[in-house]
């Protein structure tokens, strides 16, 4: 078996009295695409932001491959290779979109705090932003500023600042969100292609698309995981057709 | 006078001395904390809803007291009463919806910004029309009366007046933000100010009546400070980093908190400027002196009250480095 | 920085001009007032530069950016003293070198307690550090000396190579040299990745940190390497001016470098600079012409945060794509026309400022006040009627000729989409 690369440990949250997060444990093994799917205010970017260190818990331990990172400031835990991506588009909109990569590419580059070298000097850096322009498809808007691409750009670049780095832990948070079934499709394969040989955790609304390309899903609600399993296993959950999938045929 | 009772008189008379200097020393705080809250309490409304520090805000107590002044002597303290905070209510109000609102979209820095600008056209205009020595705004003559003695020494009637007026418009404030529904939006902004715009369509309104009524108020502690204090050019300067601190320590958007910080920064800094102590002094009552020169002997001689003007800003970096949500407040500043 | 002038190109040729410029001012301009004038804008545009690697690069709002300007010149000439008292064996040339550390030091020290925070809270607390050391400065006579200052005598050091700094040009080509140094500097610093990083944090200090970097010591960086340069500008003041009193390091000080920056431009490196010659120029001319010249200063302040918030470089960068596509006449007449009227508005506005200042500062004088090529009566009614009416019509045109130029814009902008904008 190999070794989980994430493991949630009865993870808490409580905003004042609500309590958002209750006690999640979860296990995501290394190189798996793992989705985390629940209704509208179910908890699952609260659940991203207690991983990545935007809010601490209140309960409970996160570890990555294995050493303890819960309560670590978001960036200490990106330079133990976590990245992620935002519901909501969070980038750099006062630079260019090659300028956004070169930042996001920079401190695992080992570049850090250097102040006595040209950025754009960086053969190492360099080669990485043009790939990484490559895989979103965003090389002919290289010195767009990002303030001012289209919302299906502005996701593209989103996905493009949280893998650029490297690093082997990724969650995205709703990558379609927003998006057409023509701009869903194309995410779909982009964020295929670039988490290869990744870890991958996701949250998803798009059931399809959840189904094709999770390895495992989870399945949050009120805060709680109420099964995880392999898309047949979910599909079959008796737990989860009626917590979950019940209300999403007659919701939507 | 036998000559036995001498030096229990002397200490009679010392205790005596330090009660009475006590007891106006504390009046007198707590009658600058009441100033202090008056344009504290608009700022820190203003900041706590809309995220902006006017830093005009101790421009405009400028302005009204200059205009208390002027008013005053050609028709009379009571119109100036009226007309100064009026007319500084009506500027804060369009200065909120011509200016602020505009610069608004470029964030936060863009708002202080503006207001810094503001400030800055204040003082300098102020400095034209009335010169750049101050002015001889005078206790209006039917309050210029020793209202009752305190020991020995009589206390003016108009600092009582003062004192009255603030209170009234402390319980003023409080009713409004209860009672009214605009006090309910306000009131709802300051807990949640991010989901402000979701409260209806008049949120716009109720920022420039905020805006405007804390230019209103600022002008009336103008009217009203500006002859216990010097009207002066200056006046401004010192103030503004003193109301920032009543704000921090208050915690954001909060009144309550907003009249307790008053009344400590008033108090400790009128207590302050009456102790004419220094560290030397201190030294020679611990039994040894200290022969240093340079620098450490400036620091040495250097009197509470000499410090007493930078106390506020020392409160205020002590305050935003080790508790930035205040002692009362509920989120950082 | 989002600074795109034009082609590498033409920025290499303008910035080498600049810097031939520089150099030959001195022969092209003889007198010695002048010499003494542009001393004063060199140390002013390293002093602005030095502010905009925190307000334009790391988006940090400074209202105490003078205290290490200040402090650093107050060393500084402690520092000559000392060369002059041969208890130092270094050059007066390097004293900058050494003020630029003094600022650095200063700017660790102070940036740790201030650069945790940004935005709104970053501004007050060094608006309390600046007042704290202003205040300090007073009290500690020893090394600041009072009211009435510092003075050291910059010729007293031993001549290095020949250069002992007697004459104003020696000490002019010493500013040049500094400031050109520092200005490669600073622009350098925009291009490396800390110099990156700190424009990514001005945009999204939370995302930064999921990028990998603490936004906090990215600011703390930029804090004290802006901090060095401004350093290096008190230095020079020191070595100038040969005093420094506590109005250096005032917050009026500050205030005036914010102003500077803004009005030129924050957005973009050449920003500083064009503010720092206009606002030096107009504070040279117009303080000798009005007295409310700081009034006016603080009006085109407050109409370029309202109006036109990228500063002048904005204003430039935006015309550089139609004049590049060869229909930057097409604005001109619309321009004329606004111009005009907007001309006229300011000079209403201007006679009752100035009328009004007459009246309450020169009343001694008599009603007469020369105002432009007019003697005008302010005795006189007609004059503030006159005077009233040319503002109102002023205003009046130039609210219904602006949308002349408005539509001139979207026509531009319609013609060539994404190119001009
Ligand atoms: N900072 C906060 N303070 C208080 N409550 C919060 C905070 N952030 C989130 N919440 C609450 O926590 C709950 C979960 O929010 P969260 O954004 O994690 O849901 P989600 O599962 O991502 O929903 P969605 O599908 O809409 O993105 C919501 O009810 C929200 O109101
Ligand atoms: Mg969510």
């Amino acid at each position: 078996m190999t070794q989980p690369a994430l493991v949630l440990a009865d993870l808490r949250k409580d905003f004042g009295k609500a309590s958002i997060i209750r006690g999640v444990s979860l296990s995501v093994t290394a190189g798996e695409r793992h989705a985390i799917i629940g209704p509208n205010g179910a908890g699952k970017s609260t659940l991203f932001h207690l991983i990545s260190g935007r809010f601490p818990p209140s309960g409970g331990t996160v570890s990555l491959h294995g050493r303890d990172i819960t309560r670590r400031s978001p960036f200490a835990i990106n330079r133990q290779g976590l990245a992620r991506s935002f519901q909501v588009s969070n980038l750099f909109p006062r630079l260019s979109v090659a300028e956004n990569i070169r930042c996001a590419v920079l401190w695992s580059s080992g570049h850090r705090y250097c102040f006595w070298r040209w950025a754009d000097n960086l053969a190492d850096v360099s080669a990485r932003v043009e790939d990484v322009l490559a895989q979103i498809g965003l090389k002919q808007r290289r010195d767009v500023l990002a303030g001012v691409l289209t919302y299906a750009e502005q996701r593209a670049l989103e996905i493009g600042i949280a893998i650029a780095g490297g690093a082997d832990v990724v969650l995205l948070d709703e990558p379609t969100a927003g998006m057409s079934r023509s701009e869903t499709s194309r995410a779909i394969e982009l964020i295929r292609e670039v988490t290869v040989g990744k870890t991958l955790v996701m949250v998803e609304h798009d059931m399809s698309v959840v189904f094709d390309l999770a390895d495992r899903i989870s399945v949050l609600v009120y805060g709680e995981i109420i099964a995880t399993g392999t898309a047949a296993e979910i599909k079959a959950s008796k737990a989860v057709q009626e917590a979950y999938l019940g209300t999403v045929e007659t919701d939507d | 006078m036998a000559t036995s009772v001498a030096p229990l008189l002397c200490c009679y008379a010392w205790t005596k001395t330090l009660l009475e200097q006590l007891a106006i020393s504390t009046l007198n705080g707590v009658i600058y904390g009441m100033l202090l809250f008056m344009l504290a309490s608009g700022l820190t409304l203003i900041f706590g809803m809309m995220g902006v520090l006017n830093l005009a805000h101790a421009a405009m107590y400028m302005l009204g007291a200059y205009l208390g002044y002027q008013i005053s002597k050609t028709l009379g303290f009571l119109p100036a009463l009226i007309l100064a905070p009026l007319a500084l209510g009506i500027g804060g109000a369009l200065l909120e919806r011509y200016g602020l609102r505009r610069v608004h979209q470029h964030g936060h820095v863009s708002e202080l910004l503006f207001t810094f600008g503001i400030a800055f056209m204040i003082q300098e205009a102020v400095q034209m029309i009335w010169g750049r020595i101050g002015v001889p705004y005078r206790i209006p003559s039917a309050l210029d009366f020793p209202l009752f003695r305190l020991f020995s020494t009589p206390y003016p009637a108009y600092r009582i007046f003062v004192l009255l007026l603030a209170i009234a418009i402390f319980f003023g404030l409080f009713a409004a933000l209860s009672r009214t529904r605009i006090g309910l939006i306000i009131r709802a902004a300051l807990t949640h100010p991010g989901m402000v715009s979701m409260l209806g369509h008049d949120v716009p309104r109720v920022f420039m009546l905020v805006f405007g009524a804390g230019a209103g108020l600022a002008g009336l502690a103008g009217v009203i400070g500006g002859p216990i204090f010097v009207t002066s050019p200056s006046m401004a300067g010192a103030l503004g980093a003193i109301l920032f601190t009543v704000v921090v320590i208050g915690g954001l958007g909060s009144l309550p908190g907003a009249l307790l910080a008053s009344l400590l920064v008033g108090l400790v800094q009128t207590f302050a400027v009456v102790i004419d102590v220094s560290l030397d002094d201190v030294f020679k009552i611990a039994g040894f002196t200290a022969a240093s020169t340079g620098v450490f002997s400036d620091i040495r001689h250097t009197t509470v009250a000499q410090i007493a003007p930078i106390l506020p800003y020392l409160m205020l970096l002590v305050m935003l480095v080790v508790r930035p949500r205040g002692l009362f407040g509920s989120r950082d500043v | 920085m989002t600074s795109t002038f034009t082609s590498r190109h033409t920025g290499r040729i303008v910035w080498a001009a600049a810097i031939v410029l520089a150099l030959l001012l001195p022969e092209l301009v003889a007198s010695k007032t002048a010499l003494t004038k542009m001393c004063l804008i060199g140390i002013t545009i390293v002093f602005a530069l030095s502010y905009n690697v925190l307000l334009g690069q790391t988006g940090l709002l400074s209202f105490g950016h003078a205290v290490y300007f200040g402090l650093s010149g107050f060393t500084a000439i402690h520092l000559i003293n000392l060369i002059g008292q041969h208890q130092l064996p270094i050059p007066v040339l390097l004293v900058p070198l050494f003020a630029g550390i003094t600022g650095a030091f200063f700017g660790l020290l102070f940036g740790v307690l201030s650069t945790r925070r940004h935005g709104t809270a970053f501004a007050m607390i060094s608006l309390a550090i600046a007042e704290l050391v202003a205040a300090s400065s007073l009290i500690l006579e020893s090394f600041f000396g009072g009211e009435s200052g510092i003075t050291t005598d910059r010729s007293n050091g031993p001549a290095f190579f020949g250069i002992d700094l007697a004459s104003q040009l020696q000490v002019y080509y010493l500013i040049v040299g500094w400031g050109v140094l520092s200005a490669i500097a600073m622009y350098a610093y925009t291009r490396t990745p800390l110099g990156r990083m700190a424009a990514a944090v001005r945009d999204n200090p939370e995302r930064a940190e999921f990028i990998g970097y603490s936004s906090r010591m990215v600011r703390l960086l930029s804090f004290i390497i802006s901090a060095f340069f401004a350093g290096i500008a008190g230095g020079l003041a020191a070595i100038n001016y040969e005093i420094m009193t506590a109005t250096n390091l005032s917050t009026a000080a500050s205030g005036s470098v914010l102003i500077m920056v803004y009005i030129g431009g924050a957005g973009f490196f050449y920003g500083p600079i064009i503010g720092a010659i206009l606002i030096s120029l107009i504070q040279l001319s117009l303080s000798d012409i009005t007295p409310a010249w700081l009034l006016y200063l603080g009006l085109l302040f407050v109409v370029t945060v309202l109006f036109a918030p990228a500063g002048i470089a904005g204003l430039v960068e935006r015309h550089i794509p139609p004049l590049r596509a060869g229909m930057l006449h097409r604005l001109i007449p619309p321009y004329l026309l606004s111009g005009g009227a907007g001309l006229v508005f300011a000079a209403g506005v201007i006679a009752l400022l100035e009328m009004n200042y007459h009246i309450t500062l020169n009343a001694h004088e008599g009603p007469l006040l020369g105002l432009f090529w007019m003697k005008v009566d302010t005795g006189q009614p007609m004059a503030w009627v006159a005077a009233i009416i040319v503002t109102l019509v002023g205003f009046y045109l130039f609210r219904r000729t602006w949308p002349i130029v408005a539509n001139a814009w979207n026509d531009l902008d319609s013609r060539q989409p994404g190119d001009l904008r």
